[in-house]
């Protein structure tokens, strides 16, 4: 596995080199050396997704203040570095120098767990996620089921942040939060069902691949057969959900910074960014997800063109261009608003395209054979 | 050791810790996040076994979502431990005899079947196999009927929780969405048009 994706990605005069190097290692370790390859090449793998993903959370902060900027006919950060380039390294070292206040009567262990218990479920989900056909780190066979799963342990973190204080203000702003957090995953999930019901797999890559087969892909229009035209009204209900999902606008009542206070109101400094750091890993999951699963991945959106993980990107980017547009643009929800859309519009729309879904194929003009 | 050997004394390892100290914890919130490492160390050694679907499924409905709810219950609760602890002799017979007893059965169930998990000559799947297929076409042939029961229960239990809260009239205000969307300017606001006066 390691030495197939090496010739792919390496120039051929290195291939002696590893070579070498894995035949010294044979030699010095003998029978446990491809357990050890084994281990360092997933780390080596898991580390080249952190990584960049880090970097990426890190200017996502950046983009997000230049966009809205543009929007609002402003300039945006631009004193750090050329075109302001180098304000998320001025935020973070700021960040990081900032004193944590721990309140007198928290409960310090869970306070200072809650960040991380809020962070840690945004990394993990990024295991499965596949990037292209062959660069998935682990390729399981129930992985939207995962990335499910790890996500919703995200809402601890809120919950304990909460809680953890001792404070009034932030335990409401968790509750809050929490409520609207599981409120979403339901049609989520709805609408998650939908999807793999058509896709017939579990599998991210296989529900990618799925896209690229139909009518409108026969034609040349590969675009035309992603899931996001059969079963618009289920990606509306996703994006939305999404957006409620990972507290973003106009849903972002946990934050509410100009009226209402939120779970994180007793943090300061790495911990508070830290919360930070998770929501715009989980806007960038949210992002990779609608992404793979409505708009067909890292396939080309024309079929003469070539398929790659460029294309993945500039989903990605193009569905977080979204969000930030969404954010500059609607006035923020009233909460009994926000519970209203998940359990009174959301999940009745998504059950009845879910049922709608199910007849149209058993019908003959099944599209998804 | 066998480096599948070491990661499942490693995760049994966390899950007996963490369950005893669910019962032996006094801060109920801790109990509950022990609780919660313990469901977590138990879909690990599931994962081991190849049942992902289960594991996944275990930490989706437990921890996601009914551990979140007992977490809010537990810290909206004002838990007082002076008065838990005053019936603990009374107790004690009874609640003994339903421990000895469940100990019993887990003991039997687990000496009979599963002396041996790691080495027990249930089929190692090929890498290929679906678990979650297998799940769902076993759920919707052979066991399609308790299943179908399940799911009566829980809807039964979804009814009762709203009935419990919509008992009586209800006293607080509120307004109705659906006719706050259809207001317009006209049935609010009047604009006057008036000439200017002038104050001597």
């Amino acid at each position: 596995m390691m030495l197939e994706t090496l010739q792919l990605l390496l120039p051929g005069f290195l291939m002696p080199c590893v070579d070498w190097a894995m035949q010294l290692g044979e030699d010095i370790f003998g029978s446990a050396w491809p357990d050890i390859v084994t281990v360092v090449w997933t780390v080596v793998k898991a580390m080249l997704i952190v990584a960049p993903l880090l970097g990426a959370v890190a200017y996502a902060t950046y983009a997000e203040r230049k966009v809205i900027g543009w929007i609002q006919v402003r300039v945006g950060p631009n004193r750090v570095g050329p075109w302001g380039l180098l304000q998320p390294v001025a935020d973070g070292v700021k960040v990081l120098l900032k004193e944590v206040v721990i309140p007198t009567h928290a409960d310090k262990a869970v306070y200072l767990l809650a960040p991380l218990f809020s962070f840690a479920p945004a990394l993990i989900a990024w295991a499965v996620i596949p990037f292209s056909d062959f660069f998935v780190l682990a390729n399981v066979n129930a992985s939207l089921l995962f990335v499910m799963s790890v996500t919703s342990v995200g809402v601890y973190g809120i919950i304990l942040a909460g809680w953890a204080p001792n404070s009034k203000y932030a335990f409401f702003g968790a509750m809050r939060s929490a409520a609207q957090m599981i409120s979403y995953e339901v049609p989520m999930g709805l609408a998650l069902v939908v999807v793999l019901m058509v896709s017939n797999s579990l599998n991210l890559g296989d529900i990618v691949q799925g896209q690229g087969r139909g009518l409108f892909a026969g034609m040349g229009l590969t675009f035309l057969s992603w899931n996001w035209l059969p079963l618009l009204p289920i990606f509306v209900a996703y994006i939305v959900s999404t957006f409620a999902e990972c507290n973003r606008s106009p849903f972002d009542l946990t934050e509410g910074e100009s009226e209402i206070i939120g779970y994180h109101v007793e943090y300061s400094g790495m911990a508070f960014a830290v919360f930070q750091l998770a929501e715009y890993t989980a806007m960038l999951m949210g992002c990779t997800l609608v992404s793979l699963l409505f708009l067909g991945g890292w396939l080309s959106p024309l079929s003469f063109l070539p398929d790659g993980i460029f294309w993945l990107l500039l989903k990605i980017l193009g569905v977080l261009v979204l969000f930030y547009w969404v954010r500059a643009t609607f006035p923020r929800y009233r909460y009994d608003q926000v519970m209203r859309l998940g359990w009174k519009v959301l999940i009745p729309v998504c059950l009845v395209w879910l049922a709608v879904v199910a007849c149209w194929m058993l019908s003959p003009w099944n599209i998804w054979k | 050791m066998e480096f599948r050997t070491f990661v499942f004394y490693f995760l049994a390892a966390i899950l007996v810790i963490a369950s005893l100290r669910v019962v032996t914890l006094r801060n109920p919130v801790h109990a509950a996040l022990h609780l919660v490492l313990a469901f977590f160390s138990a879909s690990g050694v599931w994962i081991l076994l190849q049942a992902e679907f289960l594991a996944i499924a275990l930490i989706l409905v437990y921890v996601g979502a009914v551990m979140v709810l007992f977490l809010f219950v537990v810290m909206l609760l004002d838990i007082d431990l002076d008065r838990l602890r005053e019936g603990f002799w009374s107790y004690l017979p009874l609640g003994s005899i339903v421990a000895l007893l469940v100990v019993a059965e887990m003991g039997l169930v687990l000496v009979s079947r599963y002396w041996g998990a790691l080495e027990s000559d249930v089929p190692q799947a090929e890498a290929g196999y679906s678990n979650v297929q297998a799940v769902g076409r076993l759920l919707f042939t052979e066991y399609v009927y308790p299943f179908e029961l399940a799911s009566v229960v829980l809807l039964v239990g979804i009814v009762a929780a709203v009935a419990l809260t919509l008992r009586g009239k209800r006293k607080s205000k509120s307004v109705d969405p659906s006719r706050q969307v259809f207001v317009k300017a006209g049935d609010r606001l009047r604009i006057v048009r008036m000439p200017a006066e002038k104050r001597d």
